[in-house]
């Protein structure tokens, strides 16, 4: 072996591992979280830390209301019917509004599909004040599927963007051979359009769901005792309530668990959906 | 991306072609568009209209009845009073500074990570799960787990070197907030820098290589001109995120010390003052200048799509 071509393997290596250290040193304060859920409350508040402390469940059992405390469950069942329910309406909404805007396209299709990004760069306190009042006098104030509406509208844009680009692979072509073969509309979307683009689809449902269950702002204004969602719930520990760092960690990790797995279920299609479609 | 996005635009002459019922036919095509279409409209821009009209009235909902139109005084006060001034800036300084910090952040790990290397699946893994974090909990985690002066792990980490104790949210409230969010917003700029960088010309690469281009030349002349597009697209969806963020500043301080940006000041005016009028004002001003990036956002996201739609 030459020497330059050990001086590339050592110069790789040793980025290599600085790639590690990276991601250790990103991952550290979620691994330390995890570590200090499973700490007692005493050993969770040392200093310096102590990695060695025995691990107990005390913070999960704390944290589900066994210790006498609020329970998350209603917390958690509100951002569960708010994400889903959300997050179909949106797969309601999007999938035709994709349809007209790739397969079948409207006159003017990428402008129809600009207004809807346009709708996304509107800050979310733009409208906060008139739908609270409208809320208040509707009666809505409080009510779960205020904010389902809200949510969707929310996610709306990032869904018809990245359905929009999925079913625009479908190829035309395969289509046209379909039709001349006598093939209706719902059997054309059942059986050629759907296997193509469901993993996209399925990704877009992941992040519209990722994006309802962090959303805190409107969750945090228009809902009170009975409507209150997990990030929410997570507000009550703002203020420090003595001992209680296993139970935040607990809580915290517990309300992250659903949008870590749907958000690694959907890694591949992140980028795409965050960036509006934009990066492919 | 395939010919399939020009495809759908070469059959448009096709159905367009005058028939007796061309119009029914457009009515047709365009039919699935309506619903999403309309809701739209009626949930995100019926409300701002109604913010604008309101940011021009005296409105607090403690005393309704002394409602009265102002004009733009209420412009005049959130651009005169101090603290509203104050948090105009403090949301300029949080923008700028945590999305240029990630973005830097972002371009090197991208850069280290879109080289072969053993594990790389799960270093990749490791660095987007802050972004996966809820953010509320994020705040929490940095406020509680990292920056308590007594029993946070930064305190603690630096107790085993003999370090300082610094009371880490009370000495630099905004640093505080921004770190935080630099933690959670680096995986974003790094996903979408590292989805530029697979999408360089390996060929012109190894051209220049083999012509005995340096790294640092190939970085220079060609990786940075192919990324800046990618840059400019991480940077201006970083700020209207950013921009428009209330989590990290209403968990992390509150609002206070100086750190309250303006949707946490449209939220306390209008939530706790019950200021109406102000808080409309407030908002307005932060959609103008989301607006402002917007314009900007919507022609890279545009010249990307289109370049997309060409390649076909």
């Amino acid at each position: 072996m030459s020497a330059p071509t050990v001086l590339v393997r050592r110069k790789g290596a040793g980025l290599g591992l600085l790639a590690w250290l990276a991601g250790i040193v990103f991952f550290l304060p979620i691994a330390w979280m995890a570590l200090t859920s499973f700490h007692s409350e005493q050993d969770a508040a040392t200093n310096p830390p102590s990695f060695t402390a025995s691990l107990t469940l005390d913070g999960y059992r704390e944290f589900f209301g066994t210790g006498g405390g609020a329970s998350p469950w209603p917390a958690l069942i509100n951002s569960t019917v708010a994400s889903v329910a959300s997050t179909l309406l949106v797969l309601l909404l999007a999938l035709p509004a994709a349809y007209a805007l790739s397969i079948r396209p409207v006159k003017k299709w990428t402008d129809v599909l600009f207004f809807f990004l346009s709708t996304k760069m509107l800050p979310a306190v733009a409208g906060l004040l008139p739908i609270y009042l409208f809320a208040k006098n509707a009666g809505l104030l409080d009510n779960i599927w205020l904010l389902v509406v809200l949510y969707t509208s929310m996610n709306l844009p990032i869904a018809v963007w990245m359905m929009q680009s999925f079913l625009a692979e479908v190829p035309v072509a395969v289509i046209e051979a379909a039709r001349v073969d006598g093939a209706r509309l719902p059997t054309i979307l059942a059986r050629v359009v759907a296997p193509i683009a469901l993993p996209g689809i399925a990704a877009t449902a992941l992040i519209c769901f990722i994006f309802s269950w962090n959303e805190l702002l409107f969750a945090r204004v228009l809902t009170g005792v009975v409507a209150e969602t997990a990030p929410v719930f997570l507000t009550g520990f703002i203020t420090s309530q003595g001992l209680f760092l296993a139970k935040v960690c607990a809580a915290s990790l517990v309300i992250s668990l659903p949008v870590l797995a749907a958000g690694f279920a959907a890694q591949d299609k992140l980028v795409q959906g965050l960036s509006l479609g934009a990066v492919k | 991306m395939t010919a399939t996005t020009t495809a759908p635009m070469a059959t448009t002459p096709a159905r367009t072609t005058r028939q007796p019922s061309a119009r029914l036919r457009a009515w047709a095509t365009r039919a699935p568009l309506l619903p999403a279409l309309i809701f739209m409209i009626a949930v995100t821009q019926l409300p701002f209209v109604a913010t604008l009209v309101i940011s021009f009235f005296d409105w607090n909902a403690l005393y309704p009845d002394a409602r009265r139109f102002t004009g733009l005084d209420n412009y005049r006060q959130v651009l005169t009073d101090a603290d509203l001034r104050q948090s105009v800036w403090t949301t300029v300084l949080l923008t700028v500074a945590v999305v240029l910090a990630s973005l830097v952040l972002g371009l090197a790990l991208a850069l280290l990570l879109d080289r072969r290397f053993r594990g790389r699946g799960v270093v990749r893994t490791l660095l987007i799960a802050p972004f996966l974090v809820v953010p509320v909990a994020a705040a929490l985690l940095w406020k509680h787990v990292l920056y308590n002066p007594e029993y946070g792990l930064l305190n603690g980490l630096l107790h085993y070197v003999g370090g300082p104790q610094p009371d880490w949210i009370s000495d630099t409230p905004l640093l505080a907030v921004e770190a935080a969010l630099v933690w959670q917003w680096t995986p974003f700029m790094m996903l979408i820098l590292l989805a530029g960088l697979q999408s360089r010309d390996q060929q012109q690469i190894e051209a220049a290589r083999v012509d005995g281009a340096s790294d640092w030349q190939i970085f220079r002349h060609l990786t940075l001109p192919h990324l800046r597009r990618y840059l400019e697209l991480g940077a201006l969806l970083g700020s209207i995120y950013i921009v428009q963020n209330f989590d990290a500043v209403f968990t992390i301080t509150s609002g206070g010390l100086g750190t309250a940006n303006l949707p946490y000041t449209v939220y306390q005016s209008f939530y706790q003052a019950h200021e109406n009028g102000l808080a409309s004002a407030a908002g307005v001003l932060v959609v103008i200048g989301s607006l402002v990036i917007a314009a900007f956002a919507l022609r890279v996201v545009s010249s990307l799509f289109r370049e997309e739609v060409s390649r076909a």
